[in-house]
């Protein structure tokens, strides 16, 4: 950043071309160790994420009962695991956010809402897809289902109320409690699903005991979503943060 | 309780009434009989304000009734479908009206002002919060009252008042736990009426289950079936302990 702004203002010296390549790397990779590390973790993610897509559609076996469709499975189980560490997470800011006060804790409680939210609807879509195959049918009101659909209704929410509030105080303490409350709603709404569908048997698809190839896909597959999501989540808390300082900046400029 | 015992309770409540919180409760009777005082005196505000219009009571019982009547329409009820449908519609239609009270008890106290003067009183948030849940029960209770009767005529199902109205205060509990403490943090917000609605539905999932599966219980009994009067009860204590805690930090400023 700041051999940036030198550069721009000095004459041109006989190195310009090689600093302006310099420049290039920096706005590349960045300039600070923080973005850096960022850098790297997008580099990471996105090799680990190749690896997965070949690992999933190619070296994993094809199931004898599912056939292809079961590919999806790969998908759907980490996107979903990512989902209920993503609402863990807005609970977790919460209760920081209410007991310390520090607006840090609010920003990664509104990251992880709007990152887990994402996660929420491709758990939904991708779940539907493969009951749709495997089911014959896009929803049935399985307790896991409408679990899941309650709980993006409840994110969504979040997100709703974070908009309406601005970047209030109030907003924020608001949202806290949504973000507690809400999260301590899902295995009570789990539950009373349960119990209201308990004439109905339980319907489990997946054996236990997948073979080695399998589980190691799976496996490595939870390992990059979780890489994916902890990327969208350090860039949507940066966001959180250049936002709220470009407002005050604004406050301060109107003021 | 003799007569001066009851000066001394009553001298001991005033002086709780003027301290700040925290700071009065000589005892733990002297607490519980101040908190249920200070309790009382904003119930009865609440209550005085709306008898004086009778705008919210009116409203909400005519909403029930209205939704009854169209969801008579929707699910085009005959003799065979009535005992699956009518808990669904019954409950579908008290919580409906709810929110719609539920948006005005908090809206009205902004539009005037008495929410932060509420606030300014020397009592504690918690008072508050039961005050308002209180009322808020109050409230859903007289539209309930009206609703029950005309909803065994209309959707002609036979009412056992007994089994009925441990259910109806249970459910009407829960949502209004929930619903208390929703419509003060819509309150906070620019877009109440639209984002109360939003927010309470998912939460009540679990208390409307519960309520709609007991009520038909009580219609045709279902042989192992959960408990779900207990069920509600539990959620009840649930969602009532939750609630009054955050209360604090969402009216806190």
């Amino acid at each position: 950043m700041q051999v940036a702004r030198e550069t721009t203002g000095g004459v041109a010296p006989p190195a310009a071309a090689s600093q302006t390549g310099a420049r290039r790397v920096r706005t590349l990779i960045g300039a600070t160790p923080g973005e850096r590390a960022v850098t790297a973790l997008g580099l990471v993610t996105g090799v680990c994420m190749l690896v997965t897509i070949w690992a999933i559609l190619v070296a994993a076996p094809v199931d004898v009962v599912q056939g292809m469709p079961f590919r999806i499975f790969y998908f759907h189980v980490p996107v979903a695991w990512v989902t209920f560490l993503a609402f863990f997470i807005v609970f977790v800011a919460s209760v920081a956010y209410l007991w310390r006060r520090d607006e840090r804790w609010d920003w990664m409680a509104r990251a992880a809402a709007e990152v887990g939210t994402i996660f929420t609807t491709v758990t939904l879509i991708t779940g539907s897809l493969w009951g749709r195959t495997i089911w014959g049918t896009w929803w049935t009101w399985d307790p896991r289902l409408t679990t899941t659909l309650i709980l993006w209704f409840i994110y969504v929410g979040y997100l709703m109320l974070r908009s309406y509030t601005g970047r209030t105080a109030s907003g924020a303490r608001t949202a806290a409690v949504l973000g507690i409350v809400g999260f301590v709603d899902v295995p009570i709404d789990y539950l009373s699903v349960t119990w209201w569908r308990s004439l109905h048997p339980p319907t489990t698809y997946v054996q236990s005991g997948l073979p080695a190839s399998a589980a190691g896909t799976l496996m490595f597959s939870l390992f990059t979503f979780t890489l994916l999501f902890s990327l969208l989540l350090v860039l949507a808390y940066q966001l959180q943060r250049v936002q709220t300082g470009a407002e005050k900046l604004r406050g301060q400029a109107e003021g | 309780m003799s007569d001066t015992n009851m000066t001394r309770m009553t001298t001991r409540v005033n002086t709780t009434e003027i301290s700040p919180p925290g700071v009065g409760g000589d005892g733990a009777l002297g607490t519980a009989s101040a908190f249920a005082r200070q309790v009382m005196a904003i119930v009865a505000k609440d209550l005085r304000s709306e008898l004086r219009t009778k705008q919210t009571w009116s409203a909400m019982a005519l909403f029930a009734l209205l939704v009854l009547v169209v969801f008579n329409f929707a699910f085009d009820l005959r003799v065979e479908n009535t005992a699956a449908v009518a808990p669904g519609v019954l409950w579908v239609a008290f919580v409906f009206a709810s929110i719609l009270g539920l948006g005005r008890t908090v809206a009205a106290e902004h539009d005037q002002g008495p929410l932060d003067r509420l606030l300014l009183c020397p009592v504690n948030r918690t008072v508050v919060y039961f005050a308002k849940l209180i009322g808020n029960v109050l409230f859903i209770g007289v539209v309930e009252v009206v609703a029950v009767p005309i909803f065994a005529i209309i959707y002609n199902v036979p009412v056992a008042l007994g089994g009925l109205v441990p259910v109806v205060v249970l459910g009407t509990i829960g949502v209004a736990a929930v619903g208390t403490l929703f419509a003060a943090m819509a309150a906070n917000t620019r877009a109440r009426e639209l984002l109360l609605p939003v927010l309470i539905f998912p939460l009540l999932v679990p208390v409307v289950i519960a309520a709609v599966r007991a009520t038909s219980a009580l219609i045709v009994p279902v042989a192992r079936d959960a408990p779900w009067v207990g069920l509600l009860a539990a959620f009840d204590v649930i969602f009532l302990s939750i609630s009054a805690v955050a209360f604090e930090y969402v009216v806190e400023d």
